[in-house]
């Protein structure tokens, strides 16, 4: 039975939905600003006969999340961004060795040790990869709370469909708010699909060999190939986003996560004033919703896009637009988190095109 | 009389070894340590449980020639593989074989937190004094004055720093049960290896907490010494810095039964 609604900051909802979602192995190492994650499954996943570590550092702990994912188990850990730097190599073995795992990112202020504030800085991070090789990794970038708990779910089934770790993309705002949350009920583990490829001892059968290093040329080739079919199947099925208010759209915003949340905010405001302005959100940033907003900008010809980082989701408004329409961008990088007025001045001039706020983007 | 009856077997392969030919040099330790593991599960009825984690290093294709079901972990990370393994899995018997480079330099964080947690993980650790995947290159166990490739003209405190011992700095931690330190380098000290396998094996099934052994384990390619001279090097240079012996043993096992 799905729970009763419940006042739960974000990091806690994650905790809480992983747990409902049959996660049963977490690992992670303390950082501002998602400490209350495995504050909070250091108790729930032990109450639920899991296994909560506090690793010695994030690298030893997405590697314990391996060893747990190779033995078969729904298994994660959580980060914040210098944290998920170090996990890089963890999350490149995990994509060569075709293991699940669910990587949770609330992302701070960077580059280097940075501050500990709400920021967008990690998009390159997340969607292009930090380790080495030809990889991808599906990222989730859920907006307010209620997203949060139900893309958990969605990530532990990814992962598990695609043999593949996915990636949660937050930020230290949406860790730290209070929202009404409904959950989802418990995910029956016996009802999940067996994983033919674990290691569980070869009592009865031929032994088991999961690695990533394939030294004949011609086999890391074919794997290649069929880690590259792999990631066009997730393309192709598991692209997401949101739009509202586009149909009558002079202009449409592009954002994610809490940037969208504010967005969404700037455009009631503006709308009000009789500006028809839109919002595509996008949900997946990778695979990211490149048909569906390019098909926006066959109509609409003023793109709005806000982030907060100097410009990095906008790489992928530009591949996706290219010169159909014209793009306005506004980042504030840093942590400092913009009032939906901040963003409603940058929309209006946007739409007046002066420059005044934010940049014209020439492609 | 039958022929079964006639006959008996006494020497073959191990059911924990495939019928594999290794890429390891002539004369190099890995063979033996692995036949020694090999031999200890299935005298120990233990094949069919264990879940093994190879290093990156001459053994990275370990899983290749092991006969039991094993996930490769990233340089160093053994062990921490082996600590997710073992805890979704506590009814397995998990293992860990790890070189000096991987688990004494770049997994040294994840060795000294594994074995401090008391993980009931068995560890054999082999340490021949230098790179020998990479060709050659300073090891963290490079004795003093042993040449390398990083280390021309031999291995100078002053500019590469000393060799450690981990074996010793893990027997300080209390999660830590059995640590031996055996040799590779004649038939005396191969049988006595074997013997400390057993027992680190013993010891987690036992649920104690951590053990490792230790094996010194010639390296004739990358020492360019034959595979004599190698096995006088150990026995007669190496053990100087790793005496051999046991370290730790909190076990209260009775060896006299």
């Amino acid at each position: 039975m799905p729970s009763e609604k419940t006042l739960m900051r974000g990091s806690h909802v994650v905790g809480e939905a992983a747990v409902r979602a049959g996660c049963r192995f977490y690992a992670g190492y303390p950082i501002t600003p998602q400490n209350e994650l495995p504050e909070y499954l250091s108790a729930r996943i032990v109450e639920m006969g899991g296994t909560f570590i506090q690793g010695e550092s994030e690298i030893a702990s997405i590697n314990m999340v391996l060893g747990a994912a190779a033995a078969g188990a729904r298994a994660m850990t959580s980060s914040s961004s210098p944290g998920l730097a170090l996990k890089q190599e963890g999350i490149s073995y995990l994509c060569g060795t075709e293991l699940p795992a669910v990587v949770v990112n609330m992302m701070r202020g960077g580059p280097g040790l940075g501050n500990i504030a709400p920021s967008g800085a990690d998009y390159f991070q997340a969607t292009r990869g930090g380790g080495n090789g030809d990889y991808r990794t599906p990222v989730l970038a859920p907006a307010g709370c209620q997203e949060l708990c139900d893309l958990t779910f969605v990530a532990f089934d990814i992962a598990d469909r695609y043999r593949t770790p996915v990636v949660i993309l937050g930020d230290g705002l949406m860790g730290q708010v209070m929202e009404p949350v409904v959950f989802p009920d418990f995910v029956d583990l016996d009802s999940l699909p067996k994983k033919d490829w674990a290691l569980t001892g070869c009592k009865g059968r031929e032994a088991r060999a999961l690695f990533s290093m394939m030294l004949n040329v011609n086999v890391l080739h074919r794997h290649n190939l069929d880690l590259q079919k792999k990631y066009d199947e997730i393309a192709e099925k598991e692209t997401r986003w949101q739009t509202l208010y586009t149909d009558d759209a002079e202009m449409v915003v592009v954002a994610y996560g809490t940037a969208a949340q504010i967005a969404e905010s700037a455009i009631e405001e503006i709308r009000a004033e009789g500006i028809a302005a839109g919002l595509f959100r996008p949900i997946t940033v990778w695979p990211y919703p490149v048909e569906a907003l390019r098909s926006l900008s066959k109509r609409i010809k003023k793109i709005a896009v806000f982030e907060f980082c100097m410009g990095q989701m906008l790489e992928d408004v530009i591949l996706s637009v290219g010169e159909r329409a014209e793009i306005t961008f506004y980042g504030i990088p840093g942590g400092i988190v913009p009032t939906p007025a901040d963003v409603a001045e940058f929309l209006r001039s946007a739409l007046r095109g002066d420059g005044k706020i934010g940049r014209r983007v020439l492609v | 009389m039958s022929a079964e009856a006639a006959y008996k077997k006494v020497f073959g392969r191990p059911q924990s070894l495939k019928e594999a030919y290794t890429h390891y040099c002539p004369g190099c330790g890995h063979s033996v340590a692995h036949r020694l593991v090999a031999e200890c599960l299935d005298e120990m009825g233990l094949r069919e449980v264990t879940i093994g984690v190879p290093p990156v290093g001459c053994a990275v294709l370990a899983y290749n020639y092991f006969n039991f079901d094993m996930v490769e972990a990233p340089h160093g990370r053994a062990l921490a593989v082996a600590t997710g393994i073992k805890r979704v899995r506590p009814e397995s018997f998990v293992l860990s074989y790890q070189g000096d480079g991987d688990l004494a330099a770049i997994g040294t964080a994840e060795t000294i937190h594994a074995a401090n947690r008391g993980e009931e993980i068995s560890t054999i650790f082999i340490n021949n004094a230098i790179y020998g995947m990479t060709g050659g290159q300073m090891a963290p166990t490079t004795i003093l004055g042993q040449e390398a490739t990083t280390a021309p003209g031999g291995r100078d405190p002053k500019l590469h720093g000393r060799p450690i011992d981990i074996s010793r700095m893990i027997a300080l931690c209390d999660g830590v049960v059995y640590v031996e330190r055996c040799s590779l380098a004649s038939l005396k000290h191969i049988r006595q290896a074997k013997k400390a396998i057993r027992k680190c094996f013993q010891v987690q099934l036992d649920h104690l907490g951590f053990s490792l052994v230790e094996l010194l384990s010639p390296c004739p390619t990358n020492w360019k010494l034959s595979p004599k001279e190698a096995w006088d090097w150990v026995n007669n240079v190496m053990v100087k810095t790793y005496p051999i012996g046991v370290i730790k043993d909190t076990t209260g096992y009775d060896e006299t039964k």
